[in-house]
Parts: structure tokens; sequence; C-alpha cells
């Protein structure tokens, strides 16, 4: 195969995904046992409910445990373990928990409760973010006034920079999200500089990714290349871009297993504060626990597989998940669980 | 999280349209799209067409996804 003949000349080689999608379809095709022995695959901190810190959960916890509240959430944020409880609970306790498809069928359901207060976990990348940015927009013009965002949106590429200049991870080339990219363009990769490749889902889109890293890194070259030009243009999805820029304003933020880093996430900018929901309510201060024997840190940084954390597929699993990255759907963890055990 | 799913436009209702993939119909928001019409392929995340897609490259995704 191609990638056999490029790889060749080269030492080992360390490509690291950041997208959960694209964790999930490298683990069911099996692709890294296609690869020769000296490419690895590192999964990173690409699921964006596995990054949530579980003070986020915890603080979500705590709203959906407030008076005339709905918390609307997407799916596989229910079952993610806070310091005590988990959405999934909290509903069999009794809170008003909805799973929602979208950010505007949130918007829907308090239009149609105008005494309930609805609170959406704004949880997800740049895929997701212009969604919930364009719903808070509808919400503004429909006037409502018991809509809110508990916003714990985070920006890809500073993940990305961090990462590469980790010394225990040592990164030669990233496979770059592809609806990400859809939004934000090829652009903000530049400043990364390691190769950088954006591919589709498919397994024949992340070996032709593949197959474009290793060509890049054996004639010496450091650039970004689009796989995905059937969906990613290079200067992205510009309405998209200029929702975000309205509706958000970047800060910094903390991510699971990493810490803060620097710009890194996104909240309700001051034009849409009354939007916010920990701008509208007030919670009591929380106390959150630190994990006990869950490595998700080490995994969403890719210095660790889940074959090597003591609890995983014995007291991790996903009917009982430790940590998020063996709920969530994405999860590198849940992954392995599912295909590579 | 990020999976899309190439969808065809039926209808178009201003900043909404329906789509439809096999039996699947759905109402979603065409926000993020410039000039979109009635047979266009998109890529729908979480309620909303996030781009548009080459018709040729989309029934082949389509046909890769009804193996599974």
């Amino acid at each position: 195969m191609a990638i056999f003949e490029k790889a060749r000349g080269l030492d080992s080689v360390n490509l690291m995904e950041v997208c959960g999608t694209h964790t999930m379809s490298i683990c069911k095709s099996g692709i890294r046992e296609m690869l020769p022995e000296h490419i690895n695959l590192i999964s990173g901190p690409g699921c964006p409910v596995c990054v949530s810190p579980k003070s986020y959960i915890d603080k979500a916890i705590a709203f959906s445990r407030l008076p005339d509240v709905i918390l609307a959430t997407f799916g596989d944020m229910l079952k993610v373990p806070g310091s005590n409880s988990s959405l999934a609970e909290e509903r069999a306790n009794g809170s008003n928990v909805k799973v929602v498809y979208s950010c505007l069928d949130a918007v829907d359901i308090a239009e149609k409760a105008p005494d309930k207060k609805v609170i959406f976990l704004g949880i997800g990348f740049e895929t997701t973010s212009p969604t919930v940015a364009a719903s808070i927009v509808y919400a503004h013009k429909k006037k409502l006034k018991n809509f809110f965002v508990y916003s714990g949106h985070k920006i890809i590429p500073p993940a990305m920079k961090m990462l590469v200049a980790d010394n225990d991870i040592n990164i030669h080339g990233f496979i770059c999200p592809a609806h990400v990219s859809a939004i934000i363009g090829t652009l903000p990769y530049k400043a990364i500089n390691i190769p950088c490749v954006i591919a589709g889902f498919e397994p024949l889109d992340i070996l032709q990714g593949i197959l474009m890293l290793v060509e890049q890194l054996a004639s010496g070259e450091t650039k970004v290349e689009n796989q995905y030009k059937r969906i990613v243009k290079d200067h992205g999805n510009k309405k998209a871009l200029d929702l975000l820029k309205d509706v958000f304003k970047v800060e910094d933020s903390d991510w699971r297993g990493i810490g803060v880093l620097p710009k890194s996430g996104m909240k309700l900018s001051k034009r849409y504060s009354m939007f916010d929901a920990e701008e509208e309510f007030h919670l009591p201060k929380i106390k959150t626990m630190p994990d006990k024997g869950c490595i998700c840190g080490s995994i969403l940084k890719g210095i660790k597989k889940p074959s090597e954390c003591a609890l995983f597929a014995k007291k991790c699993t996903p009917e009982k998940p430790q940590g998020a990255c063996m709920v969530s759907s994405e999860g590198t963890c849940a992954a392995y669980y599912k295909y590579r055990r | 999280m990020c999976l899309a799913i190439p969808m065809k436009i039926k209808k178009i209702e201003g900043n909404r349209a329906i789509v439809s993939s096999g039996s699947v119909e759905r109402r979603i928001a065409i926000d993020f799209l410039t000039n979109s019409k009635i047979g266009d392929y998109v890529m729908v995340h979480a309620g909303f067409a996030i781009e548009k897609l080459d018709p040729k490259q989309a029934e082949e995704t389509l046909e890769i996804l009804r193996r599974i």
C-alpha cells in the first residue's frame, strides 16, 4: 500500500486525531491494524463531552435541581458522572431533564412553556457552537425571557497547539476534524506548525489523510492540506463564523485532564448576556470531588490507552462509567470497549 | 457529536427546510447556507445544515451508510 512505501524511511511516527467521530471510525474500521507498525495513531481530546470538567457536570446537576427549571441537553451528557450524581440519576429522582437533538428544540420548549425556565447545556466544539449561537439569536428575536444557555463550548486549535508543545506526547502530525473545519476553514491550523490534514470520516478518507501526512513527513514539508474538499472550504463558513463572533466571546477554559487553556472557551457576549445561565442563576458554592482511579486526563492527552487503565472494562463499563471517556458516544474508552477488547 | 449525514432538500420555507435521507424526513434550519435550492444535498448536524455537498459525493456516502 502507498502508506507503507512512503513511510519506509521514517522513524516512529505519532499522528493524533482530535475528533470523537474520527476516534470511533478508526476503531470501528480497524485502520490501526492496517498501518505499518511504526505509524502510531493517537486519540486526542476530540470528544467535547469528555473534556468538560467534572465541575461543569456538578453545576449542570445543580441547575437541574432549581425550581421550575427544565434542563435541556444533548443525549450523551446524561450518564456522565459528576461528584455525587449524574443528570440521568437526577431525572430518575424527579428533576425535569429533557434530551434534545438541537438547541432549537430547547428554544421551542421555552416558547411552549412560558412558566418554566429552560436551561440548555451548550457543549460542543466549533461544529456545534454556531448552532447554539443561531438558536440564541432566534430566542432574542422572539423576546424570550425564559431561555438560557450554560456554555461549556470550547475551541479546538488552542488544545492542538498545547499538545504539540507537550514533550510527553511528541506528535508529528494531526488528522484535523472534518466538520469543525467546515466551519473554521483551514487557516486556524497554520499556526500549529506541524503537518495537518483535514480528513473526512469514512475509512478511505482517513487512510488518504494518513497518506498525505506521511508524504509531508517523508519530504520534510509542513503544511495544512484538505482531503475533505467536498465539504470544507479554505475560508470556512462565513455565516457561522459571523454568528459566533456576535453571540460569544472567547475566554480561558478548563479542559478535563489538561487544565486551563488560555482563550480556548466561549462565554456569551455582553449583547446576549441575558441568556447566560451563569449570569441569571446564582448557585451555592459546589465542591467538586477528584477522580478516583479514573485516568481520563491521560487518555484525553493520548499519553495512555484505555487498556492501561486499571478500571477499564472492569469497574468502568458503558453501563457503569467512572468517567466521561466511557460514557460519551465518542469517548476513547467507549470506542475501545466497543471495538478493541 | 460531529457526525453529520447528507440529506436532500425537499422544500424551503424561509430559513427552514424539509430534508430527507431514505425514509427519514426532518425540518432543519438553513441559516448557514447561501443560495440553497430544492435538490441540494446538505450536511445536517444538530438541526442545522452546516454545508452543501456535491451530489455525486453525497450518493457515494449514502451508499456506504446504507451498507452498514
